[in-house]
């Protein structure tokens, strides 16, 4: 099946979503006031991945700010890939923040308190 | 008499004003304020954390605001634009910012939206994060996208309480203005 990818903007992410090689990238800003439009093909795109994924997806999440509205919309995303991991095959997220950003920190921590999927908490120091 | 938004306005516009505006609230209105503000906070050289969560609970504001804006009814068309609201961010001091919101509501909602904010503001840490991580995984997202978290994510992020008022406007209509600070 083909990537998905989107050129990021103002308010919503680059992300690039690879079947290839197992490799998923959301990075940049979340903050569009209908978040659901944005991710719609995402869930759609990750439904049909479900069907034949890789033996480990990696998921690299890079986000420096994400609105309420987005939040709901990573947790559909999450929930998808907590599908795949159920199948046996293997899923890990990789959670990136900034140094001192403990919000954001906080905000993988809440996720992983969710979602039965491993996370790895990754500081970005400059 | 009914409440006097230009007074209001005014008085909200005391001290160190980033941005103040009252007018229809769009979604390019709230890319243009982000924009400016974030700019501001960067000439500032606030410390980073600061900056972050001044953005953050600025984002949140405004889509509050572009959300839950109640239509106005006829008669007050004519004196405010659609979708009115108000938006202030000032700097109280070094690293202490405050926004200021307000909103036109419709006076039946008022107490779901007061219960609401009693309920958050009654809230320790440890339990506004139970509250949003059980409204983030039980709660479905309207269909504007709204997902009923903004102001518990606001009251998580700055750990300061929601001040708020509501002032009677006319028989249907109240002034929903709402201040957080943000340290």
């Amino acid at each position: 099946m083909e990537a998905i990818t989107f050129e990021g903007t103002a308010k919503t992410p680059t992300v690039k979503f690879d079947s290839a090689n197992g490799v998923f990238e959301i990075k940049g800003r979340s903050i569009p006031e209908n978040s659901i439009e944005f991710y719609k093909p995402l869930v759609d795109w990750l439904d049909e991945y479900a069907k034949g994924p890789r033996d480990l997806t990696q998921v690299n999440v890079q986000l420096e700010y994400f609105n309420t509205s987005s939040s709901k919309c990573i947790l559909d995303v999450f929930k998808k890939l907590e599908t795949i991991h159920k199948g046996k095959n293997e899923v890990i997220i990789n959670w990136y923040y900034e140094e001192d950003d403990e919000d954001m920190l906080e905000a993988g921590e809440d996720y992983e308190s969710i979602i039965r999927v491993p996370f790895k908490m990754i500081e970005i120091v400059e | 008499m009914s409440f006097d938004i230009n007074d209001y306005y005014f008085k909200l516009n005391s001290g160190d004003v980033l941005l103040a505006y009252k007018s229809s609230i769009t979604s390019d209105l709230i890319s243009n304020v982000l924009e400016v503000v974030e700019a501001k906070l960067d000439d500032l050289s606030e410390q980073a954390k600061v900056r972050k969560k001044v953005y953050n609970v600025l984002v949140e504001s405004l889509q509050n605001l572009f959300h839950h804006n109640d239509e106005l009814p006829d008669k007050l068309h004519d004196s405010f634009d659609p979708k009115f609201g108000v938006l202030v961010v000032s700097r109280v001091e070094n690293n202490i910012y405050r926004i200021s919101t307000g909103n036109f509501i419709n006076s039946s909602k008022i107490k779901f939206l007061k219960d609401k904010i009693d309920k958050i503001n009654s809230l320790s840490e440890e339990e506004l994060k139970d509250m949003y991580k059980f409204i983030l995984n039980h709660q479905k997202l309207s269909a504007k996208g709204g997902g009923g978290l903004g102001l518990v994510d606001i009251a998580r992020k700055t750990g300061n309480k929601l001040e708020y008022s509501f002032d009677n406007y006319n028989n249907e209509y109240y002034f929903f203005n709402m201040e957080v600070i943000v340290s």
